[in-house]
């Protein structure tokens, strides 16, 4: 066994956490993409990202984690989502309005529809899903500066 | 493209760069005090702008998205609107080039002006939303900006005061969220000039008097009145000193005092036992603060509860309701944030040369801060309502309305309190800048340019203040401020009515 396997929970949780990490993450993205026609949406697609992540430095420890998504690339993803969703926002001043759905609405209930509304999903995610890990590695690391004190 | 478009800048402007700021702002070091300057520059002009706007075009709506006006937010330029813009955005740009220097002493200056600016964000969006729960966003991202702003300095007490100020203020955010979800399931709309139709139709019941009473708890949780002020203390002087700026001046004002004045005139709609609530807790938050004030050797918790104090005599003048009492209430309320922004700008030059905040251990600084010690003066003379200052004529205002309107016992409250804060900021300047300078302080300097610029800009604000009452500037700025709330729920006609 590599040495980066000494660290996190034993064998059998690391091993269905290989298994599910992935499907994870891809039932996130797809909750992201199919926000504007069926339940969830940016947000909650974000989170499921998170959690596949969280998944991952539970049960491989912070390092692992951590080289799969850096703090300077989370802090990166968070003001990306922010700046891409204001972006769309100011884009809507083209057609006059701030906000204003300026893409062309397709068909109903397909993919390629809604307009804005799935792009502005993605940059929620984005915001949100880098957002949360953020904040949990955030406590994590807190917690470990605490106990190398005590 | 219309006028109107001018108004979502507000929000977008500042959003644009609190988050360019913190996407690059970390490797260049010289970026985050540009941007911050340029955006709070920038967002003054355009407030300014909208003070000729509304005086020549009348009152602005925009639709976001197109969306018309009882389905889609709407955001509403009237002149409480401008007249809080004006106000917010001037202490923002003065407290973002003092920051330029005294924000040198803190790590990671990027971290403070993205959420400085995201604050802003906040604030500007409470002063121009007219959707109920677009207010209730808005004031949840600048409070929660806040919360970190307040902790920024990452001492022990500054985090405790942090978190004390992060709990209460959520409860009363929670009470303002349960009030707006009743009101909604009252209404079925957010909207709040559709709203304000609604009430008015169907007229009041006991669910309006419950709702009434949770937004005069979260809104004045906010404001920091006194059954309710008791996070200010700690959370004010905790603060770097432009936060402490930021928070007494504006943000209390924008979150608390402009919420509280719209809810109850615009929406709601005033009546006389709400006008007697909003006195009595007005004139116990000003008697009570400046009483706690006297005793405090704390320069920025003395400020702090004089915030408190000031507070109230803002919300005697709008309970009043009369039109002398309401232009005496919001006047105030500009002075107070000029002068009180001052203060606290004063007491972080203070401790930026010193670095310490006990007036017992200050003494003599006059000497060798001439600047700082000048225009702490004014301030001084401000606050405690001495002529020729802003504050002398705002204070009038509000005492002889309070005498106008046959409320004799306020008035006599009202001067009291207006006496005991001059002894307490007597106090302040004999034990920190008259008297003996100390051998320690013989070495202190005075602050860097852009603190000095900021202050003495302040300064000068507060001596011409007096000058806003003049009719003709009282016709375009604080007027139309006043009589949007005179209009009362006549509001919804009126943004019903308007540029669209």
């Amino acid at each position: 066994m590599s040495k980066e396997h000494d660290k996190g929970m034993t064998l059998i949780v690391k091993v269905i956490t290989r298994l599910t990490v992935g499907l994870i993450l891809l039932y996130g993205i797809y909750i992201v993409l199919h926000g504007h026609i069926s339940h969830g949406g940016g947000f909650a697609g974000g989170v499921i990202i998170a959690l596949s992540f969280v998944n991952l430095m539970l049960a491989y420890g912070r390092d692992v984690a951590l080289k799969k998504l850096p703090k300077s690339a989370m802090s990166f993803f968070v003001s990306a989502g922010a700046l891409i969703f204001l972006g769309i926002a100011l884009l809507g001043f083209s057609g006059g309005y701030f906000f204003l759905n300026f893409i062309s609405k397709g068909e109903p209930f397909r993919l390629f529809s809604a307009g804005i509304i799935p792009l502005c999903n993605i940059a929620i995610s984005l915001k949100v899903g880098a957002g949360l890990f953020a904040i949990f590695v955030v406590l994590v690391l807190l917690k470990f500066e605490w106990e190398k004190k005590e | 493209m219309a006028m109107s478009n001018i108004i979502p800048l507000f929000v977008a402007i500042s959003l644009l760069g609190a988050f360019i700021i913190s996407i690059i702002g970390k490797r260049l070091k010289w970026l985050p005090d540009l941007i911050g300057s340029l955006t709070t520059l920038i967002l003054l002009v355009l407030s300014l702008i909208t003070v000729r706007i509304v005086a020549t075009q009348g009152i602005l709506v925009y639709n976001v998205g197109s969306w018309k006006l009882p389905i889609g937010i709407v955001l509403v330029l009237d002149g409480l609107t401008v007249f809080m813009l004006v106000t917010v955005n001037l202490i923002a740009f003065f407290v973002s080039i003092y920051s330029i220097n005294y924000m040198e002493r803190f790590t990671s200056k990027w971290k403070f002006y993205t959420l400085f600016l995201l604050m802003m964000a906040g604030m500007n969006g409470v002063v121009v939303t007219g959707d109920m729960f677009n207010l209730f966003v808005f004031l949840e991202i600048a409070s929660v900006a806040s919360y970190a702003l307040v902790a920024f300095g990452t001492e022990r007490h500054e985090l405790e005061a942090a978190f004390k100020y992060t709990v209460m203020s959520t409860v009363g955010t929670l009470f303002i969220l349960l009030g707006i979800v009743f009101l909604y399931s009252y209404t079925s709309t957010l909207n709040m000039a559709d709203m304000a139709n609604v009430l008015a139709q169907k007229g009041m019941s006991n669910i309006v008097v419950m709702v009434s009473i949770l937004f005069i708890v979260g809104f004045g949780l906010k404001a920091a009145l006194v059954p309710f002020h008791a996070w200010l203390p700690d959370a004010h002087p905790s603060a770097p000193a432009p936060i402490s700026a930021m928070l007494s001046g504006v943000l209390i004002k924008s979150l608390g005092i402009y919420t509280l004045c719209r809810v109850f005139y615009n929406v709601i709609g005033i009546n006389s036992s709400l006008s007697l609530v909003l006195m009595v807790l007005g004139t116990l938050s000003m008697v009570i603060g400046v009483f706690l004030a006297i005793g405090q050797w704390d320069f920025k918790r003395l400020l702090a509860y004089h915030s408190i104090s000031q507070i109230g005599y803002v919300i005697l003048g709008i309970g009043l309701g009369t039109p002398l009492g309401i232009i005496g209430g919001l006047f105030h309320l500009f002075n107070h944030s000029v002068f009180k922004a001052l203060l606290f700008l004063n007491s972080g030059a203070v401790e930026y040369a010193t670095g310490t905040r006990d007036l017992q251990k200050m003494g003599g600084l006059m000497t060798k801060m001439p600047i700082t010690g000048t225009t702490t003066l004014i301030a001084s003379m401000s606050i405690a309502g001495i002529p020729p200052f802003n504050g002398f004529w705002s204070k009038l205002i509000i005492i002889i309305a309070a005498v106008q309107a046959n409320r004799l016992g306020y008035a006599f409250w009202a001067v009291l309190a207006s006496i005991l804060t001059l002894a307490s900021f007597m106090k302040v300047m004999k034990y920190a800048f008259f008297g003996e300078l100390r051998n320690k302080w013989s070495e202190v300097m005075e602050v860097p340019f852009f603190m000095k610029i900021a202050m003495v800009i302040l300064a000068l604000i507060c001596v011409v203040g007096g000058v806003l009452f003049i009719s003709n500037i009282n016709e375009i700025f604080l007027k139309p401020a006043s009589d949007v709330l005179l209009e009362g729920t006549k509001y919804a006609d009126i943004v019903f009515k308007g540029i669209q």
